[in-house]
């Protein structure tokens, strides 16, 4: 980086630290700090998404469909997040590769699962072998991002289920009285009435999003979680031009910094936020807002 | 190979008992039950573990949250700050890495990095803090009838405390608490993934379950079977807790349901 960095065997002290934290990998340790924000900010639209079609959908008087939205959210909540990772990691890149498979390669007819193999014609592979090294990365994030939706949209969908359901009962007969239809009392009076009981209920959720984001480490993206085991582990004069000892414990304290910075912020912003929506509401903050107002 | 004599050879794998060598081909779906059920007593161990040993930490740190004096309330509040706002997979390595620079300076502290003590720690640790706040918001909402009663009658110190401001305390905390419970269940299937290394092949259930994905390239066999086994687990907490939360509410006035009578809706 710095034009004294070429022979860091010379340098000590301070300038030896602006090299070693300069390095091409340190430059992808924090771009990696990127691929965390990113995947907050994809993650959390779409797996609102999920969890508004899940509340939607355990709501639904036909009993199929609510009895589909209610076992998304019991059974995703009863079991451990992480293992639901490592299934739907594999679980869902079969599942493209067999779609594929069967409409690509509909002439094939030895059986995909052959023993312990899961064999599909070259085709059908996702990403194809022959695509570049962006395309693998950008797939595999992809289907991280997919699968961190699946589990906080349940999750979600238990939220806004009992938010939908704290809505004042008068509110919705009101707008039966002046001759609306079901559709329309849902999407013009419900809905945009619903979001300040599920706020409380949706900071939990971004808090406990934020701290699952190391759990990408699991899934094969290569994260700060990753970049931190590879930069802190013992280096060797032979295999590095700055040999250092086991340092993982400065990276890991590092991460544990930035972890709890973001959740202070998010805490702040969560303040903020809960005292804009209950202006005007029929609620105890909103009646003490108005109080202190007059 | 029967599997009955499978059971007897992996049940207690997971501790060290029985058969050394893991199945190596043939997956039965009796040695994916066998060994991920063996994989288990861990979860189960870490979480007792943690909530006996949190129980009491975490009542004695919202006392101190709750406490007037500053010196006292600020190490309490940071410290429930630092293990809330962090995520546990990183708390998890981060301990690893220092317990390791702990083992390597001082001898005699070799057992830290090994899976049983040192995890165990931060879980407790973990759920320590989580607790505590819930027994802390718990501990803020206690009716001011209570304690006025206890003024009245001239109740103070220790016994206030064992009699009146404790057992309200866990009342309210209550529901709370069987959810943390739960999550920390839940969290004990981080440990194997998070530094702590698996000695002898004898991990826990998701270290079982990844195992068999892993080797049969199928995830729709183990991870179910996995998701059974903590669903057990799940209810079985939710089971004790009630009944304990039933116990702690038992001099509440309750709903009582009455029936009417066959004959009465009968006859009227």
């Amino acid at each position: 980086m710095f034009s004294y960095c070429t022979d860091p065997s010379t340098l000590e002290g301070f300038s030896w630290l602006s090299c070693y934290l300069t390095t091409g990998k340190h430059m992808a340790f924090y771009q990696s700090f990127g691929i965390v924000l990113v995947l907050l900010a994809i993650t959390a639209p779409v797996a609102l998404m999920f969890g508004f079609a899940g509340a939607t959908a355990a709501r639904s008087r036909i009993w199929p469909i609510s009895l589909l939205g209610k076992s998304y959210t019991a059974i995703v909540r009863g079991v451990p997040d992480i293992a639901f990772f490592m299934f739907f990691v594999i679980a869902l890149d079969q599942g493209f590769e067999y779609l594929r498979h069967k409409v690509k390669c509909s002439d094939w007819s030895e059986p995909i699962r052959q023993g312990n193999d899961f064999v599909v014609c070259a085709q059908a592979k996702l990403p194809l072998s022959t695509s570049p090294q962006w395309v693998h990365e950008t797939y595999g994030f992809a289907l991280a991002v997919l699968t961190f939706a699946i589990v906080f949209g349940a999750f979600a969908a238990n939220v806004l289920f009992g938010a939908m359901k704290a809505v004042p009962r008068a509110q919705l007969e009101t707008a039966e009285a002046y001759g609306m239809s079901p559709r329309q009392t849902f999407w013009r009076i419900m809905v945009p009435q619903m979001w300040v009981y599920a706020l409380p209920g949706l900071s939990n959720l971004w808090m406990i999003l934020i701290k699952a984001t190391p759990l990408l480490f699991l899934l094969g993206v290569e994260d700060i979680v990753y970049w931190a085991r590879e930069l802190g582990a013992t280096k060797t004069a032979r295999f590095s031009d700055y040999p250092h000892g086991n340092w993982n414990a400065y990276y890991f304290g590092g991460l544990l910094v930035f972890y709890l910075m973001l959740t202070s912020i998010s805490e702040r912003v969560y303040k903020r936020l809960s005292l804009r929506l209950s202006h005007g509401q029929a609620t105890a903050a909103g009646e003490a807002q108005r109080k202190a107002a007059t | 190979m029967s599997c009955v004599q499978t059971i007897q050879d992996y049940a207690f794998r997971s501790i060290g008992f029985g058969e050394r060598l893991l199945p190596r081909d043939d997956y039965t779906l009796c040695e994916h039950f066998t060994l991920i059920g063996s994989g288990m007593i861990w979860n189960i161990y870490f979480g007792l573990i943690a909530i006996l040993f949190g129980f009491f930490a975490a009542t004695g740190l919202a006392l101190a949250k709750n406490s007037s004096s500053a010196r006292v309330r600020k190490p309490a509040e940071f410290f429930i700050y630092v293990f809330r706002g962090s995520p546990l997979f990183i708390q998890m390595f981060f301990a690893y890495a220092v317990f390791l620079s702990i083992k390597q300076s001082v001898p005699g502290f070799s057992l830290l990095t090994s899976a049983w003590l040192g995890a165990a720690i931060v879980l407790f640790l973990n759920t320590t803090a989580y607790s505590a706040e819930i027994f802390f918001g718990a501990l803020q909402s206690i009716p001011k009838g209570d304690l006025e009663a206890a003024d009245a009658y001239g109740i103070t110190g220790w016994t206030r405390f064992k009699r009146i401001i404790w057992p309200s305390m866990m009342r309210l905390a209550w529901p709370a608490y069987t959810n943390e419970a739960i999550f920390l269940f839940h969290a004990t299937a981080l440990v194997y993934f998070s530094g702590f290394p698996v000695w002898q092949q004898r991990g826990d259930a998701l270290y079982y379950a990844s195992y068999f994905a892993d080797k049969t390239f199928n995830p729709f066999i183990p991870y179910p079977i996995l998701a059974f086994y903590f669903i057990l687990l799940t209810l079985a907490v939710i089971t004790i807790f009630g009944r304990i939360g039933k116990r702690l509410n038992r001099h509440l006035p309750q709903a009582v349901v009455r029936r009417p009578s066959f004959m009465r809706t009968l006859f009227r």
